[in-house]
Formats: C-alpha cells, structure tokens, sequence
C-alpha cells in the first residue's frame, strides 16, 4: 500500500470509499451539532411565544443593517468555500491557496462585524447580568431574549473561530502541496463545516434581527 | 456535478433572498404572517446550501438519510417539546 498523501488507508477498499466513510463521519458529527444548537433554538421559540411583545420590543435593539451584511459576508464565505474544494479536486494549488485566504478573510471580517455589535450593547448596558438597563417595558423579560441572542450568536462565533483555525491549517498542508485531485477530503469535509455554520446563522438572522421589526 | 457558475447561481440566489427577507421584515404581514415568511425564506436558503455547497444533491443515498436523520430528530425534540408547552393550561 502506497504512503503519503492520496494514500487510501488499510482499512479501505479504494479512495472512493475512503470518502464515503469521512462524509459519513461528518455528517455524523453535523447531527450532533443540528441536536446542539436544536435545543437552543427551542428554548428561544418556547420565550418568545411566551413573551411577544417583550421579544418583539427587544429585537428592535438589534442593528438591521449590520445583521444583513454579515448574512451577505457569511454567504460570500460558503461561496469561497465551494470554490475552494473546487480548485482542490481540480488540482489547482494556487487558486486553492487564494479561496482557503478569502474564506478565512470573510471569516474574520463577519467576526469583526459581531465584535463591533456586542461592544455596542455592551455600552448600552443590554448584556444581561452586567448592570443590565433596559428602557422598555418588562426589562425581565427582555433580558431573556439578550440572554438567547448573546448564548446563541456567540457559541456561534466561536464556531467560526473554530472553523478558521480549521482553514489556517487547510492552509499550511495546501501550502505544502497536500492536495490535489487524488486527495481533498480534509478540504471537503472542513467545507461541510462551514457549511454548516453558515446554515445556523441563516436561522439566527431571521429570529434575532427580523421578527418584530416592522412593529 | 454542480459547475463554477451552478456555484455563482446559488449564491446569487441566497443573496437575493437575504434582500428579500430583510426587506419583507418591514413590511407588516400581521405577527403570524411576516414569522412565517421569514422561517420559510430561512428554510429555502438552508436547503438551497445543503443541497448546492454540501453538495447532498449529488452525495449517496446514505448521507442524504445521515442529513435527513439529524431533521428527523430534530423533529422529534420539537414536537415532543412543543406538545407540552401548547397544551398546558
């Protein structure tokens, strides 16, 4: 059995099913996650029938804009993702290398977007347990919904930040000339992560950020 | 499998319907109205990635049940949770 990259392990038949069984595995590992932030979710939908109006008032604090924007920058990633697999199954080191740069890159600049966002309900005093003020009716209630929204967009972030790390090392063994049409799966399989991460924040947006506003 | 441009077409596509979903939130549909708008403009980006950028249009029927069984818990977490909570008196 041959050595080094593109090597289809013992175990194996062939490279073909190789693939399968990583796919499967992440998968695997993606329904655990859909369980993780699943319950999260169902919390936030049980309060919010629970508190409606102390939602929808609360959801008013939220920065519109700057939530569509991250939802476009989020996108714009899984886009450099896919091509970024691409150029790996076509054996395209360079164009590898510069879509792996890009995703990270969109990565951080959504990371910078959340940071800048958190900083601002940090100054309005809407974190909740750190002298939390809240102007409107029911601050109780309305604490609840800052308590959802920090818990759920940042385990998201951290997410993210996992998943660049994730793409920093893609980097370093495409770099080295790792991949190439006889071998990305690690690139694929980190692609369905981000894939992923993407699909929870096309939740998140919608339910923090939309509902609500029009009241 | 999906081409370069397949790629570009959804992502054009998950664009347009971030605009959409955003611009229908100021739209008064009633509170029902603009919840089911913006979880069905959700699910249909949700989908659109997971069949186009997850590639699961053209994985093997396995992993289209792998996918599917993570909903189908899912499912069950809610429905069992919600059966509680909307029939409480």
């Amino acid at each position: 059995m041959a050595e080094g990259p593109g090597a289809v392990a013992h175990q194996f038949d062939d490279f073909a099913q190789q693939h399968e069984a990583s796919t499967l595995g992440m998968w695997a590992f993606l329904i655990t996650e859909i369980m993780f932030f699943g319950g999260m979710f169902l919390g936030y939908v049980i309060y919010r029938a629970s508190y409606p109006e102390a939602f929808a008032d609360a959801s008013n604090h939220m920065d519109i804009i700057l939530g569509t924007i991250n939802t476009a920058v989020l996108i714009a990633s899984s886009l450099t993702v896919v091509l970024a697999v691409y150029a790996a199954h076509e054996s395209k080191q360079k164009a590898l290398l510069v879509f792996l740069a890009l995703t990270i890159l969109l990565g951080l600049v959504f990371l910078g977007i959340k940071f800048t966002e958190y900083a601002h309900k940090f100054e309005e005093h809407l974190f909740p347990g750190l002298n939390f003020q809240y102007q409107g009716e029911n601050p109780g209630h309305a604490a609840i919904f800052f308590s959802f929204y920090f818990a759920m967009t940042g385990i998201h972030a951290l997410h993210m930040v996992i998943g660049i790390g994730i793409f920093l090392v893609l980097m370093f063994s495409a770099w080295r000339g790792r991949y190439s049409k006889h071998y990305f799966t690690p690139v694929e399989m980190a692609g369905l992560y981000w894939h992923f991460v993407d699909i929870i924040w096309i939740f998140l947006f919608p339910l923090f950020y939309l509902l609500g506003r029009h009241s | 499998m999906i081409t370069v441009r397949g790629y570009f077409a959804v992502f054009i596509a998950l664009l347009a319907l971030t605009a959409l979903t955003t611009g229908v939130a100021f739209i008064d549909l009633g509170g029902a109205g603009n919840v089911a708008v913006a979880l069905a403009i959700a699910v249909i980006k949700a989908v659109l990635v997971a069949l186009y950028f997850m590639h699961l249009r053209y994985s093997s029927p396995l992993t289209v049940i792998f996918a599917g069984a993570g909903i189908f818990w899912l499912g069950i977490l809610v429905a069992l949770t919600l059966s509680d909570y909307i029939t409480r008196g």
